[in-house]
């Protein structure tokens, strides 16, 4: 069983942010339920799956960074996570945070980790290594205006300057910048094929 | 959220309004750009009279601007009519009917981006075959106003998007690898009805045009 997490502010959003994604675990026959990161009963949500999609949200929408401290059982899961757009955001700054800050506000320590960068449309992307069935030169869909500098335990897979695709050094948890529910689907169907 | 509708009069663009609504969001206006280039890269070319009568049977004020259609050019023209929706309406986000198109879709997530306000692209990658049953479902009357592709021809002009219309156009798919919502541009639809509009909108008359091997386009005058 999968568990999509919405990031969407607005429910409208998920249309665009959360159905495609569904949609892909529908054509390859995948259980899966969607729950908005605000609804989720951690104990028993997280109990019934294996796999976990965070997706991502609007440009305009930073509403889940003030709610960052609803994602820190992040550090401690030992289920499979890919964090798209906002949900590597989350991945990143949960990590990156709990590292540095550990016992302090976390929200306060938000502006340290969170850099500005707005990359919209179509952009090649050169993975060093396999990612998820990347390796290479590809296209991939960019919708952001932030980044979250590379988490301390965690290993970058495209040669950009930012963090476009990474991965936890010793667990199953992946993030994309990008977006493969609109260009390079196999990313997910890789993912959930794990 | 007071929102625009990027508005074509076809059914992505009133069916992306109509989920807007349905989602609890307010519909302050309409954007319509008129291109004068036919072949234009960002925006169908509906004619102002057709879509000047939806906006009426939806009781939403449109602003239109005209665009010469030259590819950034257009989106300069795009840009003005936003901020004038900003200005006027105080509207804070955009809706738009774009489905797969990242050209389309990204160049107005840039606009909005930087005129700060939210965009909705309900119909993103949306799956075609619930799409079409949605439109059923949700009873709009729709119409296809030009064809340009094969094997389309004349006879398609004027069809209604129904149940036989979604068998037809089916068989089209899996012979010819034609859309079945039209979204290589095979296709351009007109809505007449929809939950939407006060009342629905009949056809007086009509003109057809062959512009090319298989490409036609109906005009419509509008009751």
């Amino acid at each position: 069983m999968i568990l999509l997490i919405s990031t969407c502010k607005e429910k409208l959003h998920e249309l665009e942010f959360v159905k495609p994604i569904e949609k892909i675990l529908k054509e390859n026959n995948k259980k899966f339920f969607t729950k908005h990161y605000s609804k989720l009963n951690w104990k028993g949500d997280l109990a019934k799956v294996n796999k976990i999609i965070i997706c991502g949200t609007s440009l305009k929408d930073n509403e889940f960074l003030r709610h960052i401290q609803l994602f820190t059982w992040l550090t401690q899961t030992q289920k499979l996570v890919l964090g798209i757009c906002a949900g590597m955001q989350i991945i990143s700054l949960v990590y990156e945070l709990d590292r540095q800050v550990k016992e302090l506000d976390i929200k306060k320590n938000l502006n340290h980790v969170i850099k500005k960068k707005t990359e919209i449309g179509f952009y090649k992307e050169n993975f060093k290594k396999e990612f998820l069935g990347l390796k290479g030169e590809h296209e991939v869909y960019h919708l952001h205006n932030n980044y979250i500098i590379l988490p301390k335990d965690f290993e970058k897979f495209t040669i950009s300057k930012i963090p476009q695709a990474i991965k936890h050094k010793t667990q199953n948890i992946f993030g994309v910048l990008f977006h493969p529910e609109v260009r390079n689907k196999k990313i997910i169907e890789n993912f959930i094929k794990l | 959220m007071r929102l625009a509708v990027l508005f074509s009069g076809g059914k992505d663009s009133v069916y992306s309004g109509y989920l807007a609504k349905k989602f609890g969001h307010d519909l302050i206006c309409l954007i319509s750009i008129f291109s004068e280039n036919k072949e234009s890269y960002m925006f169908h070319t509906p004619s102002i009279e057709k879509v000047k009568t939806q906006a009426e049977v939806m009781d939403l004020p449109l602003i239109i601007q005209k665009t010469k259609g030259k590819k950034e050019e257009e989106l300069e023209d795009l840009e003005k009519a936003i901020k004038l929706a900003i200005k006027k309406y105080k509207i804070k986000g955009i809706v738009t009917g774009a489905i797969q198109s990242v050209y389309q879709s990204s160049r107005i997530q840039k606009i909005c981006n930087k005129l700060e306000i939210e965009v909705f692209n309900p119909l993103w990658q949306i799956n075609e075959r619930e799409y079409l049953n949605d439109l059923l479902k949700n009873k709009f009357k729709i119409i296809l106003t030009g064809v340009f592709a094969y094997p389309f021809n004349k006879d398609w002009l004027g069809k209604e998007i129904n149940k036989e219309f979604v068998k037809e156009i089916k068989k089209l798919n899996e012979k010819y690898k034609i859309s079945i919502i039209g979204e290589g541009g095979e296709f351009e639809t007109f809505v007449l009805d929809c939950p939407l509009f006060k009342k629905e909108l009949k056809i007086k008359s009509f003109k057809d045009f062959k512009e090319g091997e298989n490409s036609f386009r109906r005009e419509i005058e509008l009751k």
